[in-house]
């Protein structure tokens, strides 16, 4: 065996699928001096590999994980290992079968196939389903599966080829040596590898190597028990792996796939079984290996009676007994997606973790585009390790939320579902006052977020139908009309809104306008006091985010960003400082309450709770001040997320609770009442045309589509800039509308209200795609309580961005006619702004 | 014919046993647990004796409550029902767990059960004291034939074959008998998907044994130095054909 290279410059933990995938991606960006280790054998080392059930489901609810697999199934193609044998999603409940419709829109939004089918269809696709249990199915075509061991072996192989890698086998990891914040080495059973950078890709045990940085991949190992029963009579006649499409019982959380002439049954039903990375057994202590553990059977008894009526033809045979059956170990993540990216602790120690095979090679070239290049060709905003804030590191934490999450694998899962586990972690100073108003909290990045107060319930009568009353279970679920009757009195009144959850970074220093200069595409050498609202583009020219700037001094920025893109964007932030120190930065997220006060009689509130002048001469629209509201020093910015007058209101966390007193008390006989998220992030946005990170906005876009471009570009050099100018020279690919829902109206005469991902169709039906071949969908859906219409966003090739196009939206299987209302960001609601300047 | 079939919970480890703290017992929280090779094929035998000849095959093992799992993995693949006695999970020497054995076939007895063929593995796995049918069967004044690698059974007599290292020694047995099997007597059936359904259902008795005051001490465990095993890798492809070929020659497999 020959000895490990004393330097390197990767050094990838982990020779399992997505380990074996970075190694080939880097390679293939002309990296060298690469070095893989496991401290298991090859081609199988033992970890959830080895193991896996290997097929691939093309379709999911999430956009990048779509993206993700059809870039891992491309690549799968290309190396002559997958098989296709497509795959049915069945429906024995009602629930079950509506979600089926769900499933379609996505693949339509996506841009994959798939169709529901009839239990006829399904019995002629796949003859041995008792369909008398089923109301229907999602068929997708597209279904396949893949020899990851062999993925593995080739990529490795490939790697190696370049010139590129040196692979060591039976190689255990005893340290990670990090010295001022950097990672420098690795240390084995081998010896010390010197390094510039290291990649964890060693699934369920990299919490355990993380740690050994100082940094955290917040995951569980957490068991999923799969069997595999032969032999099956009806596969005598299959030749090769599979010859049946793969079955997933949506209802009761299973799958059924051929392999060979056996059927693997594998589900996500039974109870949840976390284990801690430490506790996993070694490669010498384990009878199979340390990820297949012995199978538990009792957990798994109520799965077995539900396959053997499923497949009655196959399983009812007692010449066919259980050939194999393990308590197989996977990764389990607090939101259940990948943890790819660079550490935001260690510098240099990168996370490629929780992949499963579906996603490992798309995950896999990610990764290394984001270490050659600085950014990856995917939007990887969803799967970055840095998503993760402090709390969410936890092992408490990460137990409790993917404790959770193991049964919504295969589960229905609302778009605004909401956690029950691991809550109430982050609160503003105004949540005693909140809870006391009856608020709903949803929970944003930890933070609790009061989305109604149902102490605003009575204004549900002075409104009446103007709340838009939603009639159908799903459409009101995680809702509440309240949500629409807080808008309307916002809007007659003055509302305030815990914005708590913001992420605040102050900069600052001699360098301090030439380095905010070159990240934002807005021109921030303004005047002190003036605010900035900008996108943050990534070098290919789409949204890395889009926030605001406050110029607060000469030498100071005050950037204030989404809860949710704290940990994202903050690490953009501080990987840019610049190396002469010039630049410090302050998170002051935490030191920091933020309540908005917005509405026609905000000023007259503010007014009397300070000496300060507020009136719109000495407190113009963009700008921002000190001011003292009682004793309370408040740093008062006068924007608006919500399209009416009012400002943000920033306070020391310890004494928001008086700044809320102040006002609450003042606000009183103007009519002030408490808003919710509900009206801040959806409803109040959506009237003025607002974009949201996320969902309008992503790196797939770019200012020019999304209509934020400005009419002069800074003479200053930007990230992106170039792609940016490129793009202002183009004909836009497609520009973001506001759509209105003209007949809401289902074929059983009930009133449906989307909520987000559903595809926009021609009159005649048909998806529709631009010239990138991105499709049309729902960015943001929601109420414009004070226009009486419901509101869509989506982005729309040029030739139906045309206010008055019609067009349909897909919901549920029914086709609803819309119309462009609006091509571009011009707002439905108060166009002209004449609120705002107040 | 009625056949008592004795089994034993044993750990089902990797390559590497570990002991657990204070040397008592070995490590078994990440282990799963089974029945020995010889006991598989013991149930095995039954399940066709009486497939063949009718009657039952009842199950029988002396362990933690736990045990009920290896009594319903015996039901899964034929058994009728399941005898557990039940202990606290302490170590039971092979004269302390004979004599239990004996007074629950006593008492099976007196309620009115006849057992033809008594068989148990030739060992336990883990153990391996060679000892607790021997002692059944002289308890019972019972006809015992060891290391049992053939059966032929009719209804009053069994023929058996014991493989000794120039052939086989046969013998041939009136019923009642006991007789400790070993691995290779048959080839253990998987359980259907019915049957470990149905297994889930099947009867078991439970009692507590008396256990003998008198007995064998566990003093301690001690695992044996690391043997230090290692592997060679000849080479990959066709480029280790040679290497292979001098090995051959070194074991004295392939002639020059």
């Amino acid at each position: 065996m020959s000895g490990l290279p004393s330097h390197a410059r990767v050094v990838i933990i982990g020779a399992g699928i997505v380990g074996n995938c970075v190694a080939y991606h880097l390679a293939r960006l002309s990296w060298k001096d690469l070095v893989l280790i496991d401290k298991g054998p090859l081609p199988n080392p033992g970890g959830s590999t080895g193991h896996a059930s290997n097929f691939i489901y093309p379709v999911d609810h999430s956009k990048i994980m779509t993206q993700i697999t059809r870039d891992s199934l491309r690549q799968y193609q290309e190396l002559g290992v997958f098989r296709e044998s497509g795959g049915l999603e069945l429906a024995r409940t009602p629930e079950n079968f509506q979600e089926l419709h769900r499933r379609v829109a996505s693949a339509k939004c996506w841009g994959e196939s798939g169709e529901v089918v009839s239990p006829e269809r399904v019995k002629s696709l796949m003859p041995f389903v008792n369909t008398r249990l089923i109301r229907g199915a999602f068929w997708v075509p597209t279904v396949g599966v893949v020899d990851s061991l062999r993925a593995g072996t080739l990529m490795r192989e490939s790697a190696q080829q370049m010139g590129a890698l040196t692979l060591s086998a039976n190689t255990e990891v005893q340290g990670i040596v990090v010295t001022g914040g950097r990672v420098r080495a690795v240390r084995t059973s081998r010896g010390e590898i010197q390094t510039e950078y290291v990649v964890i890709a060693c699934g369920i045990w990299s919490p355990r190597l993380a740690r050994m940085a100082g940094a955290a991949i917040p995951l569980s190992p957490a068991v999923h028990q799969m069997i595999s029963v032969g032999p099956i009579k009806a596969f005598e006649k299959t030749t090769g792996e599979i010859g049946y499409p793969i079955i997933r019982d949506m209802t009761t959380m299973m799958y059924e796939r051929q392999n060979g002439g056996e059927m693997e049954i594998g589900s996500y039903a039974h109870r949840p079984i976390l284990m801690e990375p430490d506790d996993i057994p070694s490669i010498e202590t384990s009878k199979l290996s340390p990820t297949e553990l012995p199978f538990t059977k009792e957990d798994f008894e109520p799965q077995m009676a539900q396959a053997l009526e499923l497949l009655p033809d196959l399983l009812d045979d007692e010449n066919a007994g259980i050939q194999y059956a393990i308590n197989g170990l996977l990764s389990l993540t607090p939101d259940g997606g990948p943890i790819a990216g660079e550490t935001p602790e260690v510098k240099g120690l990168w996370s490629a973790a929780a992949v499963w095979i579906k996603e490992a090679p798309g995950v896999g070239r990610m990764v290394a585009e984001w270490m050659t290049t600085g950014e990856p060709e995917l939007d990887p905003n969803e799967v970055d390790v840095a998503r993760f804030q402090p709390y969410a590191r936890t092992r408490r934490h990460v137990r409790a939320r993917t404790s959770e999450i193991y049964n919504r694998t295969y589960g229905i899962v609302h778009p605004r579902e909401q956690w029950t586990s691991s809550r109430n972690h982050r609160l503003s100073p105004f949540h005693s006052r909140e809870k006391d108003l009856g608020a709903v909290f949803f929970e944003l990045a930890g933070w609790e977020r009061p989305h109604w107060y149902e102490s605003n319930s009575r204004l549900l009568e002075h409104y009446g139908d103007r709340v838009q009353p939603r009639p159908n279970e799903w459409d009101a679920r995680w809702w509440s009309p309240i949500i629409n009757a807080e808008h309307l009195a916002m809007r007659d009144r003055v509302g305030m809104v815990d914005l708590s959850a913001f992420a605040i970074f102050d900069i600052r220093g001699p360098g301090v306008l030439e380095y905010i200069q070159k990240l934002t595409v807005g021109q921030m050498d303004v005047p002190p006091g003036k605010a900035v609202y900008t996108p943050l583009l990534n070098r290919a020219g789409g949204f890395k985010s889009d926030l605001t700037i406050t110029r607060m001094t000469e030498h100071s920025y005050r950037i204030v960003t989404g809860g949710s893109q704290g940990g994202i964007d903050g690490r953009w932030f501080r990987d840019n400082l610049p190396a002469d120190r010039s630049v410090e930065l302050h998170d002051l997220t935490s030191a920091l309450c933020t309540v908005g006060l917005w509405g026609p009689k905000a000023r007259l509130v503010l007014q009397s709770v300070t000496q300060d002048d507020v009136s719109s001469e000495a407190f113009p629209y963009a700008s921002a001040k000190q001011i003292d509201v009682g004793s309370v020093p408040v740093w008062a910015l006068r924007i608006s997320y919500v399209g009416e007058l009012g400002w943000e209101l920033y306070a020391p966390m310890e004494q928001g609770a008086e700044l809320w007193d102040l006002l609450w008390t003042a606000g009183q006989e103007h009519g002030l009442l408490p808003v919710g998220i509900g009206v801040y992030a959806t409803t109040a946005r959506l009237e003025k045309g607002y974009r949201l990170y996320g969902h309008e906005l992503d790196t797939e876009y770019n200012p020019v589509e999304a209509d934020l471009a400005r009419p002069n570009v800074k003479a200053q050099e930007f990230i992106g800039k170039e792609a940016y100018l490129k793009a202002r020279a183009e004909a836009p690919a497609a520009i973001l509308c506001t759509l209105v829902v003209e007949n809401n109206v289902s074929s059983s005469g009930e009133r449906r209200y989307m909520l987000g991902h559903e595809p926009i169709l021609t009159t005649a039906g048909e998806p529709i795609t631009d010239h990138k071949g991105r499709r049309s969908y729902v960015t943001s859906a929601g109420s414009g309580p004070s226009l009486g219409k419901y509101l869509l966003m989506a982005y729309l090739p040029p030739e139906y961005a045309r206010v008055g196009t019609q067009l349909k939206v897909e919901y549920f299987g029914e086709h609803y006619p819309v119309t462009v209302a609006v091509a571009g960001s011009t707002p439905l609601f108060d166009s002209t702004n004449e609120r705002m300047k107040g | 014919m009625n056949v008592l079939v004795c089994v034993k919970r044993v750990p089902d480890p990797g390559a590497r046993i570990e002991l657990a703290a204070g040397d008592q017992a070995i490590e078994t929280r990440k282990l799963g647990f089974t029945i020995g090779p010889h006991e598989e094929c013991a149930v095995e035998e039954a399940v066709r004796l009486i497939e063949k000849l009718g009657g039952s095959a009842t199950v029988l093992t002396l362990g933690p409550a736990d045990a009920e799992e290896q009594l319903r993995d015996s039901m899964a693949v034929g058994a009728d029902r399941g005898i557990l006695l039940e202990t606290e999970g302490d170590d039971w020497d092979p004269a302390q767990t004979a004599a239990a054995i004996v007074a629950a076939i006593r008492a099976a007895e007196r309620q009115g059960s006849r057992f033809d063929l008594f068989l148990f593995g030739n060992e336990s796995a883990d153990a391996g004291g060679f000892q607790v049918g021997i002692r059944v069967a002289q308890a019972l004044d019972l006809p015992c034939i060891t290391g049992v690698k053939r059966l032929e059974a009719q209804a009053n007599k069994v023929l058996a074959r014991r493989e000794i290292a120039t052939g086989w020694e046969v013998y041939e047995v009136g019923l009642p008998a006991l007789l400790t099997v070993r691995e290779g007597l048959n080839s253990p059936r998987h359980p259907s998907f019915r049957s470990l359904m149905a297994a889930r259902k099947k009867p078991i008795e439970r009692s507590r044994p008396e256990r003998d005051p008198v007995g064998l001490e566990l003093l301690r465990l001690r695992l044996p130095p690391d043997r230090g095993t290692s592997a060679e890798m000849l080479g990959e492809g066709k480029a280790a054909v040679p290497r292979v070929i001098e090995v051959l020659k070194e074991l004295g497999v392939l002639q020059a």
